[in-house]
């Protein structure tokens, strides 16, 4: 199941670059939260912070609180052990290009020590599914790499990886927007369907998908959290005028 | 800046307003045949309805258009949203101009003797479609919420010309279908006060995103305002 995530006065730095700053929000437990924002607002930013992915530049630096599910993540928990609570999916599909199907999903988990085939075929198969990505590879598994398959397809392999690890929460940074719009499609579906099992957030520049897939959205405009509401309010009737001019594209 | 988008924006309201135009001066000139019973004027108004209805799908599809192609957010949407709905009351009231200019023909040249004040009750409708429009012009919440208080002041003098005209019918039966052509025409003028305060209701909307249909906020704000501390 998924946790909620509770943010208080996170703020994040890159050497002197002050790039999030104060950000408070509460992150609701099996709901799509989406975030939006121009280019550089800290919105990727804001993500990595999540699981710990943003100490991981050694000029990078974060200070606040973050509780996942009343956990301290930057506390009470090691960053692999986040990394495996919080599963991430990136703008490019990034399948290991020289493995298999099977072996890209099953990475994550040799990773953590697993071994048992039966066990392993097991995870790789409910993953896939989870993915819906198993029809379509299901008896490639071992022969394709995960590089052979369609922009598509890899994204949902890296999808598959990422849920492989039994994550609570799963993060996905501008996941379609190199995908055609069957493929995004798809990926929206699959949101839809993962919500009653994980907590997602979603960085997307594309509003519409944002109001598609999303209970809830966030505006970051200059590494602060500008607005945080029911996503249908802040597309129809946003309290921020900051907010209403940058999805009505009156800014610049 | 979406400049395309903005020029596409004030072209869709530009259209409203000439729409509004026709559908201002077909109300007039039926109001204007009641008082004056010119035939001609009956026949204007029922010349408007082509031009009236064409203007309609016109405007509808370039607001369809704007949905698909630019998929407008906040207040843009609600524009869109305030003038699709503004639109179509704006076509009803042209249909209530014909109808009005209808029962003009039928009372021909009969007796102005009517116990009934059509023309107060032309005068306020019309007043209100105008500031209605004004108030979509210059986005105006308070204008249109003046627009509102006045649709009572309609009601009521509907309400009197059925009570009047009822009386009438039953001391004179002989003018029973002078009578029955007044309370038709009542009733569209009363109608027209409807479509005013949905216009007036839009631009509200389309300002301030509050939904003032059937009191919809009022009713929000009593419940909040019952519901005990917590």
């Amino acid at each position: 199941m998924g946790v909620d995530i509770r943010v208080e006065n996170l703020n994040a730095w890159y050497g002197q670059v002050h790039t999030l700053k104060d950000v408070t929000l509460h992150i609701q437990a099996n709901q799509c939260t989406a975030l939006i924002g121009p280019s550089g607002c800290g919105k990727s930013t804001f993500v990595r912070c999540l699981n710990r992915m943003h100490e991981t530049n050694p000029i990078a630096r974060a200070e606040g609180s973050v509780k996942m599910g009343g956990v301290d993540i930057y506390h009470d928990a090691s960053p692999v052990e986040i990394r495996r609570r919080v599963g991430m999916v990136f703008q490019r599909p990034n399948p290991f290009p020289s493995m298999t199907i099977y072996d890209n999903v099953a990475s994550g988990l040799k990773l953590n020590g697993y071994r048992k085939r039966r066990v392993l075929d097991e995870v790789v198969e409910r993953s896939l599914k989870q993915a819906a990505l198993w029809e379509e590879v299901k008896d490639d598994l071992k022969k394709k790499s995960g590089a052979s398959l369609s922009g598509g397809q890899q994204q949902r392999l890296c999808i598959a990886r990422a849920l492989a690890v039994d994550p609570e929460v799963l993060l996905m940074d501008e996941p379609a927007s190199a995908l055609d719009p069957v493929s995004t499609a798809k990926i929206e579906d699959l949101i839809f369907e993962l919500k009653s099992q994980y907590t997602i957030v979603i960085v997307t520049h594309n509003m519409q998908q944002a109001a598609r897939v999303a209970e809830r959205t966030g505006f970051f405009l200059t590494g602060r959290l500008v607005e945080f509401d029911a996503t249908d309010k802040l597309f129809t009737n946003p309290s921020d005028k900051r907010t209403e001019d940058y999805i009505t594209g009156r800014f610049g | 800046m979406r400049i395309k988008f903005q020029q596409k924006l004030d072209e869709l309201k530009e259209r409203l307003l000439v729409m509004a135009g026709l559908v201002e001066q077909a109300i007039q000139r039926a109001t204007e045949a009641y008082s004056s019973r010119d035939m001609d004027l009956c026949e204007l108004v029922s010349l408007s309805e082509p031009a009236i209805n064409r203007m309609e799908h016109e405007i509808d599809q370039l607001a369809l258009d704007l949905l698909a192609m630019e998929q407008p957010m906040a207040v843009d949407l609600r524009f869109i949203l305030a003038v699709i709905r503004i639109n179509a009351d704006l076509e009803r009231v042209g249909d209530q101009a014909v109808n009005i200019a209808n029962r003009v023909k039928d009372l021909g040249a009969s007796s102005h003797d009517l116990p009934v004040d059509i023309p107060k009750l032309a005068q306020l409708s019309t007043a209100m479609i105008r500031k209605a429009l004004q108030s979509f012009i210059e986005a105006d919440t308070e204008m249109a919420e003046g627009v509102l208080l006045l649709d009572d002041q309609v009601d009521e003098l509907n309400r009197d010309a059925f009570r009047t005209l009822g009386a009438m019918i039953q001391e004179h039966p002989e003018r029973t279908s002078e009578a029955l052509n007044a309370l038709v025409i009542s009733r569209n003028l009363e109608r027209v006060g409807d479509h005013a305060t949905n216009i007036a209701e839009d631009v509200i909307f389309w300002v301030s995103g509050a939904d003032v249909r059937h009191h919809f906020a009022a009713n929000a704000a009593a419940a909040e305002a019952e519901e005990p501390a917590r």
